[in-house]
């Protein structure tokens, strides 16, 4: 086995607000031991690349690749997946719209994508529909074409803007 | 009693209307279970160690390294799998001609392309398994390589199979009327030449498969991301000698097939026999690289054609000459020759003319197999005809509406037989090129065309009309021996509480099957589509069907839902009857509850019906039937296939600097018969549309002459993202098929067989004032700046 599987390394962090201890080895992706380690398969292993963005995770507070992160780097950090912020109800509107207006197909590269809309969305801003694909041009999808996600982005920051004035 | 769809007040009246997904949510709530998230006892892994070359002999392998490495449990070669599992070949009796040589699990003695599988390393991780691939050596002997389609059959071109005589897999000449004649007589003649690209699917989803067998109970089950369980079954079966029912396929959530998931692939045998050998369950996942290089490819043809066209523009003849390069095998079981066969067969299709000629030929050659991909053929069949069609137009100074509306069939023609000899039962080419003339505002696009060009903007307005072929019956693939079922099935049963549940044969990619199953069950039996429970991909289970491709989901799938569902509520109105000492013929089913036909009094919720049959039969008159499960299957007899219309336009603008198309605007008129789910509907044709677009603009698979793959990750083979894509206008209309109950055709591939010709014509329509026209996809900056001449080595 190369070396970067036999060597190990303690991390100690958090995902979906719980505690997580961990001996990692140190050429272990972050996405790998979300997936493999912790069961929690919501987010996708696609390109590999950090091309895709179906590995999109949240890491203290921005969207990341979970495919160009080690888990070895998130020692300290505070990770939330698909599955922590749907218990939390925190993307549960966008979540709803995304149902509603079919906004994915086969929804592989559907938790990475909602982790990047709400990134755009917590800014707070009422984004462009120009904007909007150009905030997602990082996560590919293959069956929608996009406009649908597009949609639902523009409705629920609309909504939440409408939510905060009132 | 036949359902009243012109009614839309009708009771239960769920087919027609935009119902939610029953399985969306747990996709957004990423609980989906795709088959990398599934974890077995004593699952290992299975990496496999490929060829790096395009063509060489396999003269030594050596595994001891890697059978040290910490986790590696197994080594497996082509040999060792050959005495475990048959080899196959991919021909089909009714594409007359066709041939192709045994292809193994893992290559034996000889490897053909980049990317076949040689060698197998199954460890107790992937990583371990990558790590002991890595560490095997085999010697190559290489061979001569043959890359270029056009020089394949030449004599100095090395023989990839010599047993095969010849690199020609398969040729089909076409002749209907005489074209020769016609074009010595023509107007005007025009030629070009047309290329579309070597692309593949890059599904999200890479390809995946985990299977257990069971010794103790002589059972293989195969966990796979597949549009067609059932056939899959049929092949584990073969070539691992083992009984049809003891192998069992389940297909649970798919991250995206687009008709890569309907093939049988080398690895994916391989990791099925060496689950039967090790007798534990063995997980493999193609990575990115493996997809690019193992995946099929498609769309790699080279188009001569020529079409003739009186003075007022009808079309007299077309001739189409077209070149395809499949690799060196013929893709088991549904072969490499569909592809080649359905642009004879799709050339011309909208038009009523007499003289056709259209020869297909088909090659082999050491590049990755190809085979069929998500409107097969259609893109190229409609680049062919569309940008001819535009051409000669732009020959006679006509608008290209006009001369497309002086060709096509008239609305009230059918049934008509093209020359091409496709049968079409009813299409409706006229009020689906006036209903986009209306939703485009044409007139204003040629307007807003003529004052950019005044500033200097080079806008272009493309259309493209196109047939496309649904619901295929057994002369796809059955009539030639494989055993690919035509028909599907469905189970509908009504269980104590009175919810119904629906087993399909059809599968669920994403495309919203679950969802339009559902609809079609509910307003049959005549409950809520939320009291539907759909189950889908699992032959254990459920009717044995043929699964998702050629776009027959809805029309054979929909159609034995629909009877399966009304047989039901016919058993159920029975014991109702029985119960309410009623007649059956006065009570109908409306939202779970018996009610009296006539006046809508609910007399008996479905609950109490059940409580009744389920616990307390004693009570019914004895030998009254109470049969609430009731099962039917569908298959199509009337025609070959059902036959699709729809016409597309794109609006956009060349940068003539440097050569970047940037799409405005995109319409789809699509009429696929009966709409079941409008919203998914218009999804499908977005994404069908999206999936084309990148086809026109960004992708293409290269190689260099030595065979070896250049673009093999994303971020080199370009795919369409969020940024450079429009939004699209869909509009329908609605010619039901005659052949069945609910009048569904196929809407899957709609928006790809048309998208790339509509963007082809909206460039060649923004540089035809420049001079310049582009035929070659997809159509990349450099191909555009050539065409104008900017660029000149």
């Amino acid at each position: 086995m190369t070396q970067t599987f036999r060597d190990r390394v303690d991390v100690s962090l958090t995902v979906n607000g719980e505690p997580v201890e961990a001996r990692v080895p140190v050429g272990q992706h972050l996405i790998d031991f979300l997936r493999t380690d912790l069961g929690l398969t919501g987010a996708h292993a696609s390109c590999e690349h950090g091309v895709c963005g179906a590995c999109t995770l949240r890491v203290d507070g921005q969207a990341v690749r979970g495919c160009l992160m080690l888990a070895a780097q998130a020692d300290g950090a505070e990770i939330w997946t698909v599955e922590g912020l749907t218990d939390t109800g925190t993307i549960r509107d966008l979540q709803d719209a995304f149902v509603a207006r079919n906004a994915l197909q086969c929804g592989f590269c559907t938790p990475g994508m909602l982790v990047a809309a709400e990134e755009l969305l917590e800014a707070g801003t009422l984004p462009s529909r120009a904007e909007i694909r150009e905030h997602l041009s990082g996560n590919y999808c293959r069956c929608t074409g996009y406009e649908a996600i597009v949609d639902v982005v523009e409705s629920v920051a609309r909504a939440r803007a409408g939510k905060a004035q009132a | 009693m036949s359902i009243a769809f012109g009614n839309p007040d009708r009771p239960n009246s769920y087919i027609g209307k935009t119902v939610p997904r029953p399985n969306a949510r747990k996709l957004v709530q990423g609980r989906g279970r795709y088959v990398d998230d599934i974890v077995l006892p004593r699952m290992v892994h299975v990496a496999f160690v490929r060829s790096p070359f395009a063509h060489a002999r396999i003269t030594g392998i050596e595994a001891e390294a890697a059978k040290g490495v910490k986790g590696v449990l197994r080594v497996f070669t082509g040999a060792d799998l050959a005495e475990v599992c048959t080899p196959w070949v991919g021909v089909l009796a009714h594409l007359k001609g066709l041939k192709s040589p045994p292809q193994h699990a893992l290559a034996v003695d000889r490897a053909a392309w980049v990317g076949e599988p040689v060698v197998a390393v199954v460890a107790t991780s992937r990583a371990a398994a990558e790590d002991g691939a890595a560490l095997v050596e085999v010697d190559y002997d290489p061979l001569p390589v043959v890359t270029d389609t056009m020089t394949a059959l030449d004599a100095d071109t090395p023989v990839l199979h010599p047993d095969l005589g010849d690199n020609l897999a398969f040729r089909r000449l076409h002749e209907e009327g005489d074209v020769a004649a016609a074009m010595a007589s023509a107007h005007k003649v025009i030629s070009a030449r047309f290329r579309t690209a070597r692309h593949t699917g890059v599904t999200p989803e890479p390809r995946s498969i985990l299977v257990d067998w069971s010794p103790a109970d002589g059972q293989m089950t195969a966990y796979h991301a597949t549009q067609a369980p059932h056939m899959i079954q049929t092949v584990l079966a073969a070539h691992l000698d083992l009984p049809e029912s003891r192998v069992r396929v389940i297909c649970g959530d798919v991250g995206g097939s687009y008709g890569i998931k309907v093939h049988v692939y080398p690895d994916e045998v391989a990791t099925a026999a060496i689950a039967k050998v090790m007798g534990r369950p063995v997980k493999f996942i193609a990575d990115r690289l493996e997809s690019f290089s193992t995946d099929i490819h498609a769309r790699d043809h080279e188009i001569e054609a020529k079409i003739a066209v009186d003075a007022e523009g009808r079309i007299l003849a077309m001739d189409v000459d077209d070149w395809t390069g499949i690799g060196p095998y013929s893709v088991y079981p549904r072969t490499s020759a569909i592809e080649g066969n359905q642009v004879v067969n799709l050339c011309g299709g909208p038009y009523d003319f007499a003289n056709y000629r259209a020869r297909t030929t088909v090659v082999f050659q050491n590049k990755t197999p190809t085979c069929q991909y998500r409107a097969v053929g259609h893109p190229i069949a409609v680049a062919i005809t569309e940008g001819l069609v535009d051409m000669a137009a732009a020959a006679l100074g006509m608008d290209p509406v006009e001369i497309r509306r002086r060709n096509m069939y008239a609305d009230d023609a059918y049934p008509v037989t093209s020359p091409a000899k496709m049968r079409f039962e009813g299409l409706s080419h006229h009020a689906s090129m006036d209903k986009l003339m209306e939703m485009m505002d044409y007139d204003a696009l040629r307007a807003d065309q003529a004052e950019a060009r005044k500033r200097g903007k080079h806008r272009g307005i493309g259309i493209a009309s196109f047939i496309e072929l649904t619901n295929p019956s057994p002369f796809m693939y059955g009539i030639g021996g494989a055993r690919i079922s035509a028909q599907d099935g469905c189970t509908v049963r009504m269980d104590p509480d009175g919810s119904i549940v629906a087993l399909s044969g059809v599968t669920e990619q994403g495309q919203g099957t679950e969802a339009m199953l559902s609809q079609v069950v509910a307003e049959g039996v005549g409950v809520l589509p939320s009291s539907v429970r759909v189950i889908t991909g699992d032959t254990q289970v459920t009717p044995y069907g043929g699964g998702t491709w050629a776009s027959r989901g809805a029309g054979i799938g929909g159609e034995a839902a629909l009877q399966a569902a009304r047989a039901l509520r016919q058993s159920i109105l029975e014991v109702a009857a029985a119960m309410l000492q009623a007649d059956a013929g006065a009570l109908d089913i409306r939202d779970g509850q018996v009610v009296t036909a006539e006046t809508g009094e609910q007399r008996l919720p479905l609950e109490e019906l059940g409580r009744i049959v389920y616990f307390r039969g004693d009570t019914l008159p004895k030998g009254l039937p109470r049969e609430l499960v009731q099962t039917r299957h569908f298959i199509t007899m009337d025609y070959p296939f059902a036959f699709t219309n729809g016409v597309q336009a794109s609006y956009l603008e060349v940068d003539t600097d440097t050569g970047v198309v940037t799409l405005l605007n995109h319409w789809c008129v699509e009429d696929c018969g009966r709409v079941i789910n409008p919203q998914l509907v218009d999804e499908q044709i977005r994404g069908g549309i999206v999936q084309g677009l990148g086809g026109a603009l960004y992708e293409e698979i290269h190689y260099d002459s030595e065979g070896q793959l250049l673009n093999g990750s994303m971020a080199d083979y370009l795919v369409p993202m969020a940024a450079e894509m429009p939004d699209m206008q869909i509009g329908h209309v609605e010619t039901p098929t005659k052949e069945s109950e609910l009048g569904a055709k196929g809407a899957g591939e709609a928006g790809t067989a048309g998208a790339p010709a509509a963007v082809m014509n909206a460039i060649n329509d923004a540089l035809r004032p420049l001079g310049a026209q582009v035929t070659e996809m997809p159509f990349t900056p450099e191909r555009i700046l050539r065409a104008l001449g900017t660029i000149q080595d």
